[in-house]
């Protein structure tokens, strides 16, 4: 859509014409996009109506399998406790990207200036991403005081390495001619990184974005599994494992429903900051001109 | 554009301006590039190095910017060279994709810090020079093939530079194109007074342009043969299909022939 408007601005400026064909080919593109949105939409209602009707055709109990509307009421009628649980989760997650963001960043640039930093560093960033986050959770807990601190580093463990190696490989990335410009007009080290290195590496680094903002989510919920009902948690996960207890099986949907549709809005709000940052000129973001 | 008609002045009589002496180039791998690479560039002079692929051109040319180090050999400049004073034109367009037209250009000022607002006009002057004022708001992938090449050379152009190395800056074009920019860089090249070195392995460019071609012979690439095309300025369309653009062309080609035979 964006982008549509970019060249149609550049058109106008440029003074060309608008033609039938253009006409039928935004019609088309109009219909892609209703596409792109009906159809899952479509499917997923189907779904649920399938679902309620399964429940209700075979009258399966609600503590083996609830009905859609009934998860429904269950998340209104519970909104108070899960809603103050949520915020908790996103609270983690947001933290945890945040402080994965300024350091996989942060520590890409240093392995970028320094090859020294990137050998004697870059292994124990491997192992942090190589061990699996269930079987350190639980050191973690013993170890930090603060159940709170704890979560977020779990959350940061997983989110921090694809930033780090995807900034990493973007910043190295940067074309070779160009770095030899930058050289022949005294480029500082710092002017290099700020007008090449850094804008060069923006697309590899929100890819690495996307990826880690739903494993802050899951780093997150797992670290809330591994607390259990020991720590202070007030998480979404926690409130699974309390459902789960009492066998209400209703509220563990909801909880659920929750975190997927957190993760669905986390993916959804960083496609679009990565298509509004690059929508002018990387490719991935750009229609491709028919 | 300045239509002074000025007849070439005899070659001997510009001072040098860069020179390099015995120059060698061995890469990492082994190969050798150039061995005892002698040329002297003349202030204010149009030389092109004219040679196959792969005989070093651009290696040399890299050496002379000092993007890339001899391994044996003096680069001699007369005089200082301050940053800013030598455009380079890679084959490639070679433009920073995120930034627009207006900004690449502002790159080399930019990198000497250099405020927008103090060089908005040098800027808009240099994408002038190539034609392309009106549109210093587009981004690279909305131009054309030809016109990137040219914000290219408003940016090298834009440091007001005593010497612009090209390297093979218009083989990536058409023919028409490629003209048109033959005969806008020469207009330049007599109005500003720069020092050009283009690298081409095109036989009919060399000629069009220069006042003197290199020729280099491959592995190890060197300097086997020297043409001064004396040909008067202003050449123009008229005389890329005269008798003597012909007879420049026959000459140039039969000693690329023998680079090539003695390689
Ligand atoms: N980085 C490198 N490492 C090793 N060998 C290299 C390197 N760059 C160039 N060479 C070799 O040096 C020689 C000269 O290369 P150069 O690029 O200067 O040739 P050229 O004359 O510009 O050719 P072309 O007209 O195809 O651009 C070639 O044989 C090439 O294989
Ligand atoms: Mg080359």
């Amino acid at each position: 859509m964006s982008s549509a408007i970019a060249r149609a601005a550049v058109r106008g400026r440029h003074g060309a014409q608008d033609s039938p064909m253009a006409d039928a080919r935004e019609r088309q593109s109009h219909r892609d996009r209703l596409l792109r949105w009906g159809a899952p939409v479509l499917i997923a209602g189907l779904a649920l109506i399938a679902w309620e009707l399964v429940v209700w055709w075979n009258q399966i109990p609600h503590y083996i399998l609830p009905s859609p509307s009934l998860v429904l009421q269950s998340l209104v009628r519970d909104w108070g406790t899960l809603s103050a649980s949520l915020l908790m989760t996103l609270q983690i997650t947001f933290l945890a990207l945040a402080v994965a963001i300024v350091g996989g960043v942060g520590l890409a640039v240093l392995f970028s200036l320094s090859k020294w930093v990137e050998f004697s560093l870059f292994p124990f960033a491997v192992v942090l991403q190589v061990t699996p986050i269930v079987a350190i959770a639980p050191l973690i807990l013993i170890y930090v005081d603060s159940t709170y601190a704890a979560l977020l580093i779990c959350a940061w463990i997983v989110a921090f390495f694809p930033i780090l190696a995807n900034t990493t490989l973007g910043l190295n990335s940067a074309d070779h001619n160009l770095q030899s410009l930058f050289e022949l007009y005294g480029a500082t080290r710092w002017q290099t990184m700020r007008f090449l290195r850094l804008p060069a590496a923006m697309p590899y680094f929100l890819g690495g974005l996307k990826i880690a903002g739903g494993l802050a989510l899951i780093g997150a919920i797992v670290a809330e599994f591994a607390a259990g009902t020991a720590g202070a948690g007030s998480g979404l996960a926690y409130r699974i494992l309390e459902a789960g207890y009492r066998l209400n099986i209703p509220r563990m949907f909801a909880a659920l429903l929750l975190i997927s549709l957190t993760g669905i809005a986390i993916f959804l709000t960083l496609s679009l900051l990565s298509h509004l940052l690059l929508r002018k000129w990387h490719e991935s973001a750009l229609e491709r001109e028919k | 554009m300045v239509e002074a008609s000025l007849a070439a002045p005899p070659l001997a009589a510009k001072p040098t301006l860069v020179e390099l002496q015995g120059v060698n180039k061995t890469f990492a791998n082994g190969t050798v590039a150039l061995e005892n690479l002698n040329l002297a560039v003349g202030e204010h002079a149009f030389i092109s190095l004219l040679g196959p692929s792969g005989c070093g051109k651009s290696t040399a040319l890299r050496i002379v910017a000092g993007l890339a180090g001899a391994s044996a050999g003096r680069i001699v400049w007369n005089g200082n060279v301050e940053i800013g004073d030598i455009g380079f034109v890679f084959q490639e367009p070679t433009l920073m994709p995120w930034a627009t037209a207006f900004d690449n250009v502002y790159l080399p000022l930019r990198l000497q810090r250099m405020s927008r607002g103090a060089v908005e006009e040098r800027v808009l002057e240099a994408l002038d020079l190539v034609g392309l004022v009106d549109f210093a708001k587009a981004y690279p992938r909305e131009l054309s093939g030809g016109m990137k090449m040219r914000v290219s050379i408003a940016r090298a152009l834009v440091t007001r530079p005593k010497v612009l190395l090209m390297d093979e800056p218009f083989a990536a074009l058409d023919e028409i194109t490629r003209f048109k920019l033959n005969n806008d860089l020469l207009d330049l090249w007599r109005s500003r007074r720069f020092t050009v070195v283009f690298v081409t392995h095109s036989v009919f460019e060399s000629v069009y342009l220069s006042e003197r071609i290199l020729v280099m012979a491959t592995r190890p690439g060197r300097v086997v043969d020297e043409i001064d095309v004396t040909a008067p300025y202003p050449r123009d369309d008229a005389f890329r299909t005269s008798q003597a653009y012909n007879d420049w062309c026959r000459l140039a080609s039969a000693a690329l022939k023998r680079a090539m035979g003695e390689a």
